[in-house]
């Protein structure tokens, strides 16, 4: 596994070729449609991503019984607002961050990662460093990502090892009190919906 | 299997180093675009589930599984498991041509693949029996050694924990990649940090796991 985002840029040639030549020759075969692959690509590098998560944990921040709703079962109820489904988004739960608990997920198993509402997971999410170091020692790691959390702050740390996905609700900065949803969402990062950064400050 | 992909709690993989989002791409070069389109387009076709095709994955040996990039292992999987499930031979795989045509498979359309991606594949079960444990009861990982696939993190196994919520019955995995998609009641079991790593500096931290009936006893 790569250690960071850097390895996976330089691609030794092999698995280029060696993909190269699959493609060929499970079309080939009929075993996979050209059309299908392009639109794979298309719904995950650009359709599919934070965007949607952003605009369900701005809607739990103004909407008490929204909020309550998603900590039991998010999947149904965003499938029914926004119209948010689909693969490795089946069986979602909302975590929310508060006074007391900080949330944070990982998969040390693989990569699990809830798709519908937060896209293809980032490099260092499925890398050996995190999913290693998260459930021992999350205070460190989350101090890499520039987010300190005080000591009498509870950390739980969500391993994904079914098929059920979390979604981290951050805390609502302070200052945003009157806020619309619209202007919520721009605080709102993947990175804080993981729980290894806090939604951003209005002031910065 | 206690294999290279059960990472929890290993030591010296060195730090994280997130990159910035903004300069992170969702794929790093176009063959990295193909090799996960390939693996979800031959998912479809139905021949494997999800547990099958973690475990190509992980049945690599230790080092490849760590010194691969994270879609060569996807790549290895998806090449195993075309070749276990008889869609290519070795030598098709091995040559890059086609030898010869196969059974009744083929590829479903651009509109049938939107239906899949939109269903998923839903896990979640119909309650058949009555869960064992209830909220809040103790409960002892087993220290069992399964050597083919599970959803048994290493670091949980012979630890006490307290079931924090039942999730209800879902497909349970180690019967699932043998083909069998039978249920288990699945519980989120919450470890306080001392139990699972012993008397730490990484105070006030629990850990919750997904765990199936049948990895759990009573305390």
């Amino acid at each position: 596994m790569p250690h960071d985002g850097n390895e996976s840029t330089k691609p030794p040639s092999d698995p280029a070729l060696r993909v190269k030549a699959l493609e060929s020759l499970l079309v080939e075969k009929g075993l996979v449609d050209p059309e299908t692959l392009d639109l794979l690509v298309d719904t995950y590098e650009h359709k599919i991503g934070p965007q949607n998560g952003a605009r369900v944990v701005a809607r739990a921040w103004l909407d008490q019984d929204f909020k309550s709703s998603i900590k039991i079962d998010c999947s149904s109820i965003i499938k029914q607002v926004f119209g948010f489904e689909g693969r490795q988004g089946e069986h979602i739960i909302a975590v929310e961050n508060t006074s007391k608990t900080h949330n944070v997920v990982v998969c040390t198993l693989c990569s699990c990662y809830p798709w519908t509402v937060l896209g293809l997971p980032p490099v260092w999410y499925k890398s050996a460093p995190y999913r290693a170091r998260i459930v021992e020692d999350p205070r460190s790691v989350l101090a890499e990502f520039g987010t300190d959390i005080p000591l009498d702050k509870n950390i739980l740390v969500w391993d994904s090892t079914s098929e059920l996905r979390y979604l981290v609700i951050p805390e609502r900065p302070r200052g945003t009190e009157g806020w619309s949803e619209e202007q919520l969402i721009t605080l709102i990062t993947r990175n804080s919906m993981i729980g290894v950064e806090l939604a951003k400050d209005p002031a910065s | 299997m206690n294999g290279a992909h059960d990472l929890g709690g290993k030591h010296g993989f060195g730090s994280v180093n997130p990159k910035r989002e903004s300069e992170e791409p969702v794929f790093h070069c176009e063959w990295e675009r193909r090799a996960f389109a390939l693996t979800l387009a031959c998912g479809f076709l139905g021949r494997w589930n999800i547990d099958e095709a973690r475990h190509a994955r992980e049945s690599q040996s230790p080092l490849q599984y760590l010194s691969n990039t994270y879609y060569e292992n996807w790549l290895t999987g998806l090449e195993t498991l075309l070749v276990a499930k008889g869609l290519l031979s070795k030598e098709e795989l091995k040559t890059g041509k086609r030898q010869s045509a196969i059974g009744d498979y083929s590829a479903p359309d651009v509109t049938k693949v939107k239906e899949i991606l939109a269903a998923g594949t839903p896990s979640r079960l119909k309650d058949s029996r009555a869960p064992i444990f209830q909220l809040g009861d103790e409960v002892r990982v087993s220290k069992c050694q399964p050597l083919s696939h599970t959803r048994v993190p290493g670091y949980t196994r012979g630890c006490v924990g307290t079931i924090a919520r039942l999730h209800g019955f879902y497909v349970f995995p180690d019967e699932n990649v043998r083909g069998n998609s039978q249920g288990e009641t699945l519980y989120s079991v919450q470890f306080k940090s001392d139990e699972l790593w012993g008397i730490t500096t990484h105070v006030s931290a629990s850990v919750y796991v997904d765990l199936w009936e049948p990895y759990l006893q009573p305390v």
